[in-house]
């Protein structure tokens, strides 16, 4: 079992190499330091997205309302800092991770103290905080030149040669590698999604946990919410629509099963990268835009397509070879 | 002009007292009924009709709509409209279809209806106006990248999803005027589908693609929010202009950073207007609303009348730093 994660990595961490040589060979420029790291930035709320919905589907969940959440929280955000643009921008960090938290918290509530399905609970959470967003908005824009410099600058912002947007998602990473690895929490999550019985049995609350991965997936998309919206520097009702797909495609990419207990921090980023670099490598390669979207459908069926057989030979290879001597 | 004047002032008088005989009044009143009151772009509108109304000298202008926008809200406005014995109707409709039976109640009272901005069908209604046309703007999206290229160059399309109608449309007329723009050369075609990240990613992609990029077109409000910041973030001002249709509100950040000299979109002032003058036109000076009709109005020229009764008020008006500030607020 630990032997086996760290191969699914490497294998993904190949593909994306193989996939950056096809596209050098095609686009020269595209694997230039640089713009690798305009790359990685790109995909730096992808990263962050995927971590949180990864806690999430380990504990045999799903959070569909991740995109709303962040659309919500980046409009509330725009709409302080239109309405306080003094406001240090701290402050509008914090209340952004506290209102996704929020938002989390009522899909783990509902998830754990109503037992409702979580892929039921957060489908009907995404629309309501995208109908909230209309309500609070109004339908309007909320546009670059009324939010202040502070704003949109500090993702863009940069130390030690990358912007905090790159920054943001790497302190993300190491965080989450020391909480799945060495906390109790993230052990925890582990147990319940693998074995939600025997985890009642060494006394985790498999609900309790549940909510718990809510909030953190909830805080996350919160905080991608500001990021997003001061770099785009735009708020509207539809931003990041569709958008939490790309997340559960990047935990399913990265080997995250959706049957819970199975997948790592590594997986989930190295996911989240091989999206990334599909999506900023597809305009670059003059392929037409009619395919675009087959291919990056395609990418992420192989992919699964891979990983499911994977899982599959390490449990049930008596029974393979059973068949086959039939 | 004061001969013409008193001739137009006395036609309405006439024209008046045959509408409405029991209650002649001084002033010519013209209904402008909006989607919903309280819209920037609206009020714009009203400002226009009021302006037309000042040259016109004796109408009286009624702004009105109601609360929010539904069709029935309109229906109890276009109600009391003709309660009032109103000489004129203009109409941003709602609804195509249900305000139908209300307008052709209007008509049969006498009262000159007319749709603008968004139609009303053709039974509902004796003609419409369109803010522009496809031709027209597929003709302006291109201009407002060449007036910036003397020298002529590469420009890029960013529009918004492979089957959206409308920026098809002006896509394809945009390459039947190519002709008329020697040197000016389109080297691609992007889709951003008005998510403003991919329409970033899309650009992005442009400015690597082809450095010697010289301007980015989009005709889709999205995307050429997204392309202004893209090109700002890639250190591009001044050597990629973003240009194409947008709205004054969402643009003036891109205009005040430099990333776009200039881009296109209808002027409700001018729309409030032409809308005002056109029914004036049907109103008191007996002006017949038929295929191939031109109805004057005013500073804007003639309306030409298609099958549909329906004509394009003018070429897209183009917003840069001179007037924006005038207009971010507006809409």
């Amino acid at each position: 079992m630990t032997r086996l994660i760290p191969v699914r990595e490497t294998i993904l961490g190949a593909a994306i190499l193989v996939l950056l040589l096809l596209v050098s060979s095609r686009f020269a420029g595209f694997v230039a330091p640089s713009n690798l790291a305009n790359v990685f930035n790109d995909t730096a709320p992808l990263i962050i997205l995927a971590l949180g919905q990864m806690v999430v589907i380990l504990t045999r969940c799903i959070d569909l309302s991740v995109a709303a959440n962040l659309a919500l929280t980046g409009m509330a955000v725009a709409m302080i800092n239109v309405a306080m643009p003094g406001l240090p921008i701290p402050v509008i960090i914090a209340i952004a991770v506290l209102l996704g938290a929020i938002m989390g918290a009522i899909n783990g509530v509902l998830v754990w103290k109503l037992a409702i399905p979580p892929i039921v609970v957060t489908l009907g959470t995404m629309t309501i905080f995208r109908g909230i967003i209309f309500l609070i908005s109004d339908g309007k824009w909320v546009n670059s030149h009324e939010m202040s410099p502070a704003f949109t600058d500090f993702p863009r912002m940069v130390l030690l040669g990358l912007p905090v947007l790159s920054w943001a998602a790497i302190i993300t990473i190491i965080l989450f590698g020391i909480m799945m690895a060495r906390t109790q929490f993230g052990r925890s999550i582990f147990a319940v999604g693998g074995n939600p019985h025997a985890a009642v049995y060494t006394g985790i609350d498999v609900g309790k946990t549940q909510f718990w991965a809510f909030v953190v997936s909830g805080a996350l998309a919160g905080l991608t919410g500001y990021l997003w919206v001061s770099r785009f520097a735009v708020a509207y009702v539809d931003i990041a629509g569709g958008f939490e797909l790309e997340v559960v495609a990047a935990c399913v990419i990265g080997g995250i099963s959706i049957a819970g207990g199975v997948g790592s921090v590594g997986g989930a980023v190295l996911g989240a990268i091989f999206l990334g670099v599909v999506k900023n490598a597809l305009p670059v390669v003059n392929i037409s835009p009619f395919w675009q979207l087959a291919i990056s459908g395609s990418a992420i069926l192989i992919a699964v397509a891979f990983n499911a057989r994977a899982g599959r030979t390490k449990g049930r290879i008596i029974l393979k070879t059973a068949e086959a001597t039939q | 002009m004061s001969v013409l004047k008193k001739l137009a002032a006395s036609a309405a008088m006439a024209a008046a007292m045959i509408a409405t005989p029991a209650f002649a009044q001084d002033d010519v009143r013209i209904a402008l009924v909006v989607k919903a009151l309280g819209i920037g772009f609206f009020e714009a509108a009203a400002e226009g009709a009021k302006e037309a109304a000042a040259e016109l000298g004796n109408v009286e202008i009624i702004y009105t709509g109601p609360t929010d926008t539904t069709a029935e809200g309109q229906i109890e406005v276009i109600n009391a409209l003709i309660a009032q014995q109103v000489d004129a109707i203009a109409i941003s409709a709602n609804d195509t279809d249900a305000l139908v039976p209300a307008l052709q109640r209007a008509m049969q009272r006498g009262i000159t209806v007319i749709s603008w901005d968004s139609g009303v069908a053709p039974e509902g209604r004796q003609l419409h106006l369109n803010p522009s046309s496809n031709p027209l703007i597929g003709n302006m999206i291109i201009k407002l990248a060449a007036d910036h290229l003397p020298d002529g160059g590469e420009v890029a399309l960013l529009s918004a999803t492979t089957t959206s109608t409308n920026q098809n449309i002006w896509i394809d007329e945009m390459m039947a005027v190519m002709g008329d723009y020697p040197g000016i050369d389109v080297v691609a075609t992007v889709y951003g589908d008005d998510l403003a990240d991919k329409s970033y990613r899309e650009a992005t992609g442009l400015m690597q693609s082809y450095p010697d990029l010289d301007a980015i077109i989009a005709p889709t409000s999205v995307g050429i929010v997204a392309a202004a910041q893209a090109v700002v973030d890639a250190g591009k001002v001044g050597e990629v202009n973003v240009t194409g249709l947008g709205l004054p509100s969402e643009m003036a950040g891109a205009i005040e950073s430099g990333a776009s000299q200039s881009f296109a979109i209808w002027n409700p002032i001018d729309l409030g207007y032409s809308a005002t003058m056109l029914a004036y036109e049907l109103s008191q000076n007996g002006v017949e609303a038929t295929a191939g009709a031109e109805v004057p109005m005013g500073r804007m020229g003639s309306l030409t009348l298609d099958e549909n009764s329906e004509g394009a008020m003018a070429d897209p008006f183009v917003y840069d730093a001179s007037n924006i500030d005038q207009f971010k607020s507006i809409f």
